[in-house]
């Protein structure tokens, strides 16, 4: 298993009903996932926990054996070595891709390689430009992310992050900040990255992207309801959560 | 670069360092006499006509003193008001700038003999048929003096409405001949120098009073005021003292009564005094000052302008230091080094700088700390200066959106890696521009360190205003001084700003 989340449980202060409510997941390698849900259903909150840019109280994260635990179950100090450790195995892509606006394409992804993992600036070069290059931007690598169109930002994204080398790699809602029109773009990126053999989480209320994935997951009311290819779970939903979800899909 | 800038200040605390350790009293040390430039003639004034020398009856004087001392004259400038804080300070050995004798100098420095007497004279308008002509006269009128003078307080005796100028005495006699005040009531040296040289001014001896001047030394200093006494009573008694005051034109009847003298008339002619009336009595067209005078301040401008942009540079290297620090400060995880940061920019912003300047160079020593004027005025304009730059970078750094905080931290970069590559440079571009204008202010600031004794810009332009009495054109040979130093940083901003900012141009 490259990602497992057991009984992952979170409460914000002051809201009465957990967020999460024990979820549950577990990820074969290389596989490419989509996780679902009506917005409010914990989407978000389930990747920030993963990610570690927040807190979860119990339950656990173990990405490829580096196992994170709930604050409520260890110290502060030791959790902070948990997070790190799983960092070091995960990529996130963000929802408004969070490129670094000073550096160049090329220097965004140098930068983390060589500071985090101390390539030789040599190394990390050769590496940024063969993943840019795989990604289709080899004309762009010299360019500021604002000189850069959407779709072109998100690849460059996914290359900063694959430049960590992460065993899993999600994404925040990745056809959100895109053109509709954009959406094959995205589903062709992904295909190419999944040929790598690297584990992808899809965070997304977008259909079109969930049909196109192997596996999705539908998260209802902080809850892993219902799991399996698209074509079952998306055409023949047992749980009503997953045909909420649907429903609301056919409304738009 | 902000390193590099940290380093070469604290190599020039440490050539300070060595500086005044080397001026150390030794038996053949030069004789510092504290003295206030802008007090001007015929006391102790930059020569009009060759404004590198210093000159005035009592900068003579004090060559005449330091020769009979064996000792080299040095002169230490300080606003006239502080003299005596600056004696006690050590700053200098003496103070020789008309010091009035008066019980209340007494009780805070060791008094010489006299060795000058003048009356109190009253100016007014000529013609005016309102003007006062005797004490009784100043109840509720409206006098101007200077602060913390002999005269001030016959003054408030007398009931008057006081005024107080700063500047210099040219000022004064100015806001009378413009109707601002009914009189002036000052010395006499002062009254023939810059009163009764305007034929719209006369002046009246009355019943106002008599001031005495003395050297003020500190308190406990008996050994050298033994020697200034007998100084002063061989000069006094071989006649020098009388024939320095006749070239001046400040003889009077009050100093040969003093000296036991039998002849209140002066003899001769009062060189100095026509030299002084020929040269700013009136003064040549602007143009024609342009051309014949001003070249020869420029070297006088230059000394002020360099000591201006020294002592703002090392300000603003210290609070460009001292502010990234406190603003790091306040993103602190620590809950009391947040307080801390909050409260220094707080106290720093919320209090004039010219109280920190003060409690830093006058009272520091209190608590056992001195520090060498330039030292304290650095330390005062950067402390002052770093509660700014503290909430610039502040801005700065917030400008900078948290998923760039949250993108740096998943890709695993520690929080000081992160500071450095990705918000550090981000924040510099908002920051640069506030940052330009608060070295401008500070380049302007930095005139206040001259209450520590220090001639920057703005003192040589109060100096050279008050000797020459040339306010308008020197006015504006300083302001241009001002801008040619603020110039180039404002073009070195735009240049650094154009840099951290060449991401946000258009398609590459």
């Amino acid at each position: 298993m490259t990602l497992k989340l057991t009984g992952l449980t979170r409460q914000y202060r002051g809201n009465p009903q957990p967020t999460l409510r024990g979820v549950e997941l577990e990820l074969p390698s290389g596989t490419l996932v989509a996780l679902l849900g009506q917005s409010g259903a914990g989407k978000s909150t389930v990747l920030r926990c993963v990610m570690g840019l927040e807190p979860f109280e119990r339950g656990q994260v173990d990405v490829d054996g580096a196992v994170v635990r709930g604050t409520e179950e260890v110290g502060r100090k030791e959790r902070e070595a948990q997070v790190a450790v799983a960092q070091r195995r995960l990529g996130l892509v963000f929802q408004s891709f969070e490129l670094f606006p000073h550096l160049t394409a090329l220097q965004n992804c140098m930068l983390a390689p060589v500071e985090v993992r101390g390539l030789a600036q040599e190394r990390a070069r050769r590496r940024a430009e063969e993943l840019l290059a795989q990604l289709g931007l080899e004309e762009r690598m010299h360019a500021f992310p604002a000189q850069l169109s959407g779709g072109q930002k998100q690849r460059v994204a996914i290359a900063r992050a694959l430049a960590m080398e992460p065993r899993v790699l999600l994404y925040d809602e990745p056809t959100s900040a895109l053109d509709p029109s954009m959406k094959h773009e995205v589903v062709q990126t992904l295909k190419r990255v999944d040929a790598t053999g690297v584990t992808q989480v899809v965070v997304t209320h977008d259909l079109a992207l969930a049909k196109s994935v192997e596996h999705v997951c539908v998260l209802d009311q902080g809850r892993v309801v219902e799991s399996g290819p698209p074509d079952e779970v998306l055409v023949a939903p047992k749980h009503e959560g997953t045909k909420a979800l649907l429903k609301a899909w056919l409304a738009d | 670069m902000i390193r590099r800038a940290l380093r070469s200040s604290r190599l020039g605390v440490l050539a300070l360092v060595a500086l005044s350790l080397s001026q150390a009293r030794a038996e053949t040390a030069p004789l510092r006499w504290g003295t206030d430039a802008q007090g001007g003639a015929p006391y102790v004034y930059q020569d009009p006509s060759d404004p590198n020398r210093l000159t005035g009856f009592e900068a003579e004087l004090a060559g005449m003193l330091s020769a009979k001392l064996g000792r080299k004259p040095v002169p230490v400038f300080g606003p006239w008001a502080q003299l005596l804080e600056l004696l006690e300070r050590g700053d200098f050995d003496v103070a020789l700038n008309g010091i009035e004798v008066t019980d209340e100098k007494k009780r805070v420095a060791l008094l010489s003999r006299p060795y000058f007497a003048a009356a109190e004279v009253l100016t007014v308008r000529t013609g005016d048929p309102r003007a006062p002509k005797v004490l009784a006269q100043l109840q509720g009128r409206t006098v101007g003096t200077l602060p913390g003078s002999l005269a001030e307080r016959i003054l408030r005796r007398a009931g008057a409405e006081v005024r107080t100028y700063d500047g210099g005495q040219d000022d004064i006699y100015a806001d009378l001949k413009l109707g601002r005040l009914d009189a002036v009531l000052l010395d006499e040296p002062i009254a023939r120098y810059y009163g009764d040289i305007d034929s719209a001014l006369t002046s009246v001896r009355s019943d106002f009073g008599e001031v005495r001047y003395a050297v003020a030394l500190k308190l406990g200093d008996e050994a050298l005021r033994e020697q200034v006494d007998r100084a002063l009573l061989e000069l006094e008694q071989s006649g020098e003292l009388r024939a320095l005051y006749e070239r001046y034109g400040v003889w009077s009847p009050e100093t040969a009564a003093l000296f036991h003298d039998a002849h209140p008339e002066a003899r001769g002619t009062a060189e100095e005094f026509e030299r002084w009336r020929g040269l700013v009595g009136k003064l040549p067209p602007f143009w024609e000052r342009v051309r014949t005078r001003y070249p020869a301040l420029v070297p006088v401008f230059a000394k002020g302008a360099g000591l201006t942009l020294v002592v703002s540079l090392a300000a603003m290297a210290l609070a460009v230091a001292l502010g990234v620090a406190v603003a790091l400060s306040r993103r602190s995880r620590w809950q009391p080094l947040r307080a801390a940061a909050m409260a220094y920019v707080e106290f720093f912003r919320g209090t004039p700088l010219l109280v920190q300047l003060t409690m830093v160079y006058f009272g520091l020593p209190e608590l056992g700390v001195e520090l060498n004027p330039f030292v304290a005025g650095v330390l005062a304009l950067g402390l002052n200066y770093a509660a700014a730059e503290a909430e610039n970078y502040r801005a700065g750094l917030e400008s900078v959106p948290k998923g760039q905080l949250e993108a740096a931290a998943v890709l695993g970069l520690t929080p000081w890696q992160t500071l450095r590559h990705v918000v550090g440079p981000q924040a510099i571009r908002v920051a640069i521009p506030p940052m330009t204008n608060d070295f401008i202010a500070l380049l302007k600031d930095s005139s206040l360190v001259s209450v520590v004794t220090l001639t920057e810009l703005t003192k040589t332009y109060g100096n050279l205003a008050s000797s020459t009495r040339d306010h308008l054109g020197l006015g504006v040979m300083v302001a241009l001084a001002y801008l040619l130093l603020g110039l180039p940083f404002a073009r070195l901003a735009r240049a650094a700003e154009a840099h951290f900012g060449r991401h946000l141009g258009g398609e590459a």
